[in-house]
């Protein structure tokens, strides 16, 4: 969250003065929607007063033939009272952060709903009707997509397919669990407990089943919410989120199959096993429609080299329609969802601009944000909203049967599970499992989408899910934080990924295949290595454009990386050396191995040129690795005579210029220095940013590219490319006066040509991450919601 | 289970048993696998490992073949090469690839992260002298690139020399400019893989249901 960098003095008046309009805003805004959602249509000069919209003062014109200024509320009141709202959401989320300390007690989600609370209480108490903002079509088309877009494009694919097994019982099973223990107890209470002409024990055992499935289902949007706050360790993250998002097929099936019993009124086997087919159907063919979705995405973006601008669009859309297609089969959206964006990214990365897929994050981020705040405050005001039914008996039943199922549920699991595990999960783990499982906003919009004929109990259904929903995340929410740190459970590591990590995971990739072939076992590596190898032969060609669909994964984790470093070089101000994860002032010269144990280059050269080149090269390594702090003071006046005749002293300067020079480059290529990419590759094209109306010229030595800069000795400084012209010429003529061979003229010449592409192509590169903020710095791609 | 009725020596397996942890029926796999390897002779030889036809597409192939025949492997403190391997090494050098067992103290852990680290470094380590040197490292990152069609050598030493001064960034820290950072010892390795939890990633799951009938 950005911090103001204001003086102490100013911004506690600031902050203050910031909250009091938020205030003001807000009571106006609140005003505003309740009037204009009124079903009244009294005069609009009535509430003139109260109106920030009415701020014109012109009603006086009465009976003039032409008013000057009209008011016309009506045209634009569907989008104004949208906008009032998102823009209501995010000032509360900005003043969250303002507060201090608010938001490291209470998570954001709490906050969010006592909003929604408020302002629904203020529309109420105004005397209007509140308007019914979970509508339930809003929020599966419009609310929910954007949040599991997100999930679902950054999921970390590695942990999530390693722990695959996992995620799918808890998901499954767990729910299906959770679902008949709290319905069937349910209705075993409502029928045994209470007197017989309650309204309790009128609701038939399906209906508590239904209600049972609406219950029992872990909310995504609830899971990231909070726990997105508590930074705990991906094993943990990936299982409660992997559960909460593949546990949506589960809920699908089983809200349609209750509904259409309840609806007929009888069950038959048939109709239970028919059930049971309809979840693989659900579960598959939405997987199916994603990845169907998917493939047609990354086969778009393989061809909008030329039109870079649109990119987004069609990630976005693609996403948009496979869960909408989803959704017209009665399929399941959410996996359909997840399936597209997580099939789709690593074809559309490789084949985007750096800029479009800075957009794509971005802008999920924003929507799932926004979304999420909207959907708690919106929970807050249908709270307020109602209606309600208050039964103590089936509420808190219902609270008690869904924490105790959701105990014995992962407990039980876990104890199968871990049979199969070789990271098995301690009883620290199980709790955090069975704390973590939050229920939210899909639960309530499925209670409300119930069919109030078919259920009268609808409103005694809708409040208890309201009442569950409070308490896991207000109690649950708020508590988890402390109990992490109070059973110190292991929180996520926060290094980024070094090169040497990524070398040993493909290494040990191949050797546990290796190993596996030689075992003569068929295990997990050798399927994904096999499947990796068709993704790398038949796939990657057909989805990814040009060059790139030959680079193998850890030369692109090798280029990121040193964009990312280049990127942080520059904003750090530059320097000449290199910024490094560890703060260390190791260089490329100490790994270099020594030139002595080298053995000496072959060459037919005559021996005379030949003794004397070692020497001088050794009298120079050792002169240079000495003077290395001194070279800005470097005088050709104050160099070591030396034994040699005088006309090899030029020969002498010269070289050390070139030394100097070539470490120097050296050292800079430490990172920048994949050798230059064919002019055409997508690298370059890419560096090339056809998406940008101002293409960015390279200006040649441009002095605001610091690292560049060869600083030597005053005198000669500007003439430092010059220089190595006058080595050549100087050589040559030595040529033929002393009959050197060429090898040592072409040496510079080498030196030259690659040091100024190599600067003319990393200009190129940093212009092009200057012109763009960048990803920040905790947001890597590898685990976007686990910074 | 067919493994358990003729298993000749069980004496000999409850030796290796003891030694590599593996359990009988493991050891009665390993064994069948073996025989079929080495159709039915005592001992294994490179020509061997080289008929698996799986293993022509790994590009690290030469490596894991060459830490079979490694002396070093075979917890015996010896050192060198041999050039063929009977059961015993066989099983040794598999274990390496046990998952550690559901109770392990911290300490148990730490040794099994140890050996399992001591096998990689060995596979990298190929002139035996203790250390990894930056020519040793750029041979690791070429074999690995080897397989992936376009063989780019300036980029692969170019990683090397990265992921080399991350290491000596992270072991050593502070080095004047002239000093030389001869190469990675076990120790540097140990504390660049710490957070790399290889006791848990560096396994196999040696069901125990015998699979060699079904591949080759």
């Amino acid at each position: 969250m950005p911090s103001r960098t204001v003086s102490h003095g100013a911004s506690g008046r600031l902050r203050g003065l910031f909250l009091v309009m938020v205030l003001v805003f807000l009571e106006g805004s609140v005003f505003t929607v309740a009037v204009a959602s009124s079903d009244q249509h009294s005069p609009i000069t009535a509430h003139s007063g109260s109106h920030k919209a009415t701020d014109h003062g012109s009603h006086n014109n009465t009976g003039k033939a032409f008013p000057v200024l009209d008011l016309n509320y009506e045209n634009v009141r569907v989008p104004f009272e949208i906008s009032l709202w998102v823009l209501l959401a995010s000032l509360m989320k900005l003043g969250f952060h303002l507060v201090p300390h608010l938001s490291n007690i209470v998570p954001e989600s709490c906050l969010l709903i006592v909003v929604g609370l408020l302002v629904g209480g203020i529309i109420r108490g105004t005397g209007e009707t509140v308007p019914p903002v979970l509508d339930s079509k809003l929020f599966f088309y419009i609310l929910l997509p954007p949040i599991i877009l997100d999930a679902g494009y950054f999921l970390p694919i590695r942990p999530f397919m390693e722990n695959l097994g996992t995620i799918l019982i808890f998901a499954v099973v767990g729910t299906l669990w959770n679902a008949f223990f709290v319905g069937g107890l349910l209705y075993g209470v409502c029928q045994i407990g209470t007197e017989s002409s309650s309204i309790l024990s009128r609701i038939g055992l399906l209906q508590c089943l239904l209600f049972g499935s609406i219950i029992s289902a872990v909310d995504p949007v609830a899971v990231l919410a909070v726990f997105e706050e508590i930074h705990i360790n991906e094993l943990l993250h990936i299982l409660v989120f992997g559960e909460s998002l593949l546990n949506d097929a589960v809920t699908v099936v089983l809200y349609h199959l209750f509904e259409e019993f309840s609806g007929i009124g009888s069950v038959t086997l048939l109709k239970g096993f028919l059930g049971v087919i309809s979840f693989f159907v659900v579960a598959l063919g939405g997987v199916l429609v994603g990845v169907l979705y998917g493939i047609l995405a990354a086969f778009t973006s393989r061809f909008t080299s030329h039109t870079r601008v649109i990119e987004p669009l069609f990630v976005f859309l693609y996403s948009y329609m496979a869960y909408l297609s989803a959704e017209i089969f009665h399929l399941s959206g959410i996996m359909a969802l997840i399936a597209c964006g997580a099939v789709m990214r690593p074809y559309v990365e490789a084949n985007i601009s750096h800029k479009s897929h800075t957009t794509i994050k971005y802008f999920l981020k924003m929507w799932s944000s926004v979304s999420e705040t909207l959907i708690f405050i919106f929970l807050g005001v249908a709270t307020v909203a109602g209606p309600h039914d208050w039964n103590w008996t089936f509420v808190t039943v219902t609270v008690i049967l869904c924490l105790v199922a959701r105990v014995i549920g992962v407990v039980g699991l876990t104890f199968i599970i871990n049979k199969f595990r070789i990271v098995k999960l301690t009883t620290k783990d199980q709790f955090i499992i069975a704390y973590g499982g939050l229920r939210g906003a899909i639960a309530f919009s499925l209670g409300f989408l119930l069919n109030k004929e078919h259920f009268p109990e609808r409103e005694i259904f809708l409040t208890a899910i309201i009442t569950v929903i409070f308490f896991t995340v207000f109690v649950q929410g708020m508590t988890i934080k402390p109990l992490v740190e109070l059973l110190a459970v292991k929180k996520k590591q926060e290094a980024k990924r070094s090169i040497n990590e990524e070398i040993h995971t493909q290494f040990l990739d191949h050797l546990l295949t290796g190993i596996e072939d030689i075992c003569g076992h068929y295990g997990h590596h050798h399927w994904k290595d096999k499947l990796n190898r068709f993704n790398k032969k038949y796939v990657k060609k057909c989805l990814i454009a040009g060059e790139r669909s030959k680079e193998p994964q850890l030369i692109a984790f090798y280029h990121k990386m040193e964009m990312k470093q280049a990127i942080q070089l520059v904003e750090s101000g530059g320097g000449i050396k290199m910024p490094s994860a560890v703060p260390s002032t190791v260089s490329m010269q100490n790994i270099q191995p020594r030139p002595s144990t080298k053995p000496a280059p072959e060459r037919a050269i005559p021996q005379l040129s030949k003794n004397k080149e070692e020497e001088i090269r050794k009298i120079l390594r050792t002169n240079l690795q000495r003077t290395r702090q001194r070279l800005r003071s470097y005088n050709r006046h104050t160099l070591v005579a030396d034994p040699y005749e005088d006309g090899l002293s030029d020969l002498f300067l010269k070289k050390q210029k070139m030394f100097q020079i070539e470490k120097k480059l050296k050292e800079m290529n430490t990172y920048l220095t994949v050798p230059a990419p064919p002019p055409d590759s997508p690298t370059m094209c890419r560096a090339r940013l056809a998406s940008d109306p101002q293409a960015y010229s390279i200006k040649p030595a441009s002095n605001k590219v610091p690292m560049i800069q060869v600083d030597l000795a005053s005198p000669q400084s500007p003439d430092s490319v010059n220089l190595l012209d006058e080595f050549g010429q100087a050589n040559q003529q030595e040529e033929e006066e002393q009959g050197l061979m060429m090898k040592p003229p072409s040496r510079p010449r080498e030196a030259k040509k690659p040091s100024e592409e190599d600067e003319a192509k990393d200009q190129q590169r940093l212009m092009r991450c200057l012109s763009d903020p960048g990803p920040s710095a905790d947001e890597d791609e590898d685990g976007a919601f686990l910074p | 289970m067919g493994a358990l009725q003729s298993s000749p020596g069980r004496p000999e397996y409850s030796d290796l048993a003891e030694k590599t942890g593996f359990s009988f029926e493991q050891i009665g796999v390993l064994h069948k696998r073996f025989k079929q390897l080495s159709h039915n002779e005592e001992t294994l030889r490179r020509d061997n490992f080289n008929e698996i036809n799986d293993l022509a597409l790994n590009p690290i192939r030469t490596q894991i073949i060459e830490a079979f025949f490694d002396r070093r492997n075979f917890h015996q403190n010896g050192e060198g090469k041999v050039q063929e391997i009977g059961f015993e090494e066989f099983v040794v050098v598999m274990s390496h690839f046990r998952p550690p067992s559901a109770h392990m103290t911290e300490e148990q852990r730490g040794k099994t992260r140890r050996e399992k680290l001591r096998f990689l470094f060995n596979m990298h380590d190929t002139d035996n002298d203790g250390i990894i040197t930056l020519e040793e490292y750029r041979h690791v990152v070429e074999e690995l690139l080897s397989r992936s069609g376009t063989l780019e050598k300036e980029t692969a030493k170019c990683i090397a020399d990265a992921a080399m001064l991350e290491v000596a960034s992270i072991s050593v820290g502070h080095m004047e400019p002239d000093e030389f950072y001869e190469g990675i010892t076990f120790e540097h390795f140990l504390k660049l893989l710490e957070r790399f939890e290889i006791e848990s990633k560096m396994t196999i799951r040696f069901l125990n249901m015998d699979t060699t009938t079904l591949c080759k």
